[in-house]
């Protein structure tokens, strides 16, 4: 083996173009996935606050089956098996318009829907009752003391699994390569066997990563240490 | 669909349950699990050891765990997996077989995911406990193994049960590098059929759901009954010491 030159990697035009591909598909993948999560998941919470059992039972049986099925054979279920059921135009659009992109998008942000919906929820629960009944002593109705009075302060006590849970979704997009996503993981493996030096392309990749998570996680910090000063 | 999603149980079950086992590599179900149980069990000395270094005040212990766990928690598992699979043989010089890169991945990720869990732990048990033991007159590390961690443990048993049950999901990343387990069964399957993804697929979702979901539950099972213990009510209820009801519920 040739010494360890990072160059050969980052200074070669047609490598490096591979790999900003790859991270902007990974950027894609996670934003998405991470806005459908986030809105299926405060919508599952507001379905399991209606009055009733059956709405309950479905969210149930929803968070359990995506929390209890690892995120590899959701992407599969997806991606081979739900797509085959589709109409036939259907099927030949998605496979023209990036299909894997877009069923990635779909499981991963399913998938993290049930999670960042639990964090949330025990955000909620952590909140003293005193809070809602001085809420609606002060004339609040249900949906604006929600808004202006339980919301903020469960986002604020969920923060810490939030944000885990947003790392962890980062992570999870290098899954999608399994199904064809021309993601940063995918594009690493490319450059891997055209240029023959593992050692780079896998350190150039796993810095990228990190790099990412950790500024995640910093931000993260970043907001918790505010939401404290907002709740003094 | 539901006879469809038989037809192939009927078809395939041996496939599903151990692979090619007597003509080939054990495999399916069979292999998930070993591959889970054999990481988890690995993984528990390891985490130990990374917790302990974390809480020393060792710098040459502190620093390189830190970093470690930092890069488990940064870098996508299956990033790990290629680290071991692609850059490993070239550093030890022969083929390393699939069903080992995984369990040394899973090993080393899953340890430094149980160290925190057992690093929570130990800081959740206050300072007295390893006050008290020292004074009275146990060096620090039996301490940490006579008084400390047995407790800590103790408490951390459903977390642990939990990450277990990450691990099983986990496990399915080995289909990318081709180890025979239960994702890589279905996926031969799914190849000899060719007409059927959906039933297969569905098929290995509720496998995996059916055995995550029974260990999820015993893990909250076990939570309740340690907190209950934890907080000074034993398993079984003392029974009252006078039958009250029998004296006023009648009519």
């Amino acid at each position: 083996m040739e010494g360890f030159d990072l160059w050969a990697i980052l200074g070669n035009a047609e490598y490096a173009a591979m790999l900003r591909h790859g991270i902007r598909f990974t950027f894609i993948v996670f934003v998405c996935s991470w806005l459908l999560a986030m809105s299926l998941g405060i919508l599952l919470l507001v379905v399991r606050q209606l009055p009733g059992r059956l709405s309950n039972a479905v969210v149930t049986a929803y968070i359990s089956y995506h929390r209890n099925v690892p995120t590899l054979v959701q992407l599969m279920l997806w991606y081979f098996g739900i797509s085959a059921l589709f109409p036939t135009p259907l099927q030949y659009w998605l496979t023209d318009h990036n299909g894997e992109t877009i069923f990635a998008i779909i499981a991963l942000g399913l998938c993290q829907a049930a999670y960042f919906s639990e964090d949330l929820r025990s955000g909620l629960r952590s909140i003293s009752a005193g809070q809602a009944e001085a809420a609606k002593a002060l004339g609040h109705g249900h949906v604006s003391s929600m808004r202006y009075v339980m919301m903020p302060q469960a986002i604020r006590n969920a923060l810490p699994a939030l944000i885990n849970h947003t790392v962890s979704l980062f992570k999870n997009s290098s899954l999608a390569m399994a199904i064809g996503v021309s993601e940063l993981t995918h594009a690493v493996q490319e450059v891997q066997s055209l240029s023959f030096r593992v050692f780079e392309a896998y350190t150039v990749a796993t810095v990228i990563y990190l790099a990412c998570s950790l500024i995640l996680m910093a931000v993260g910090a970043a907001l918790q240490a505010r939401a404290r000063a907002g709740g003094r | 669909m539901i006879g469809d999603v038989i037809t192939i149980i009927q078809d395939n079950w041996l496939l599903l349950l151990v692979g090619q086992y007597p003509n080939g590599p054990l495999g399916g179900i069979a292999a998930t699990l070993i591959l889970s149980v054999v990481s988890i069990v690995l993984a528990f000395p390891v985490g130990i050891l990374i917790a302990l270094a974390r809480l020393s005040t060792s710098r040459l212990l502190l620093w390189p765990s830190t970093v470690l766990v930092y890069v488990a928690r940064g870098v996508p598992l299956l990033m790990l997996i290629f680290w071991v699979y692609f850059v490993g043989p070239l550093v030890v010089g022969t083929r390393i077989p699939g069903f080992l890169t995984m369990l040394i991945t899973l090993v080393v990720y899953e340890g430094c995911f149980l160290s925190e869990i057992i690093r929570g732990g130990i800081v959740a048990l206050g300072r007295g406990q390893m006050e008290a033991a020292r004074s009275l007159g146990h060096s620090y590390l039996a301490a940490m193994a006579w008084v400390i961690l047995p407790q800590a443990l103790y408490n951390m048993i459903p977390s642990i049960l939990s990450q277990f049950v990450s691990t099983i999901k986990e496990t399915t990343l080995g289909y990318v590098i081709n180890v025979p387990e239960l994702t890589f069964a279905a996926n031969q399957i799914n190849n000899q059929l060719l007409t059927q993804p959906f039933e297969v697929f569905f098929l290995l979702a509720i496998i995996y759901f059916v055995i995550c979901w029974s260990l999820t539950r015993a893990a909250i099972l076990l939570e309740r009954r340690i907190s209950n213990k934890r907080a000074g009510r034993g398993g079984t209820p003392t029974p009252p010491a006078l039958e009250a009801r029998a004296l006023t519920a009648e009519p």
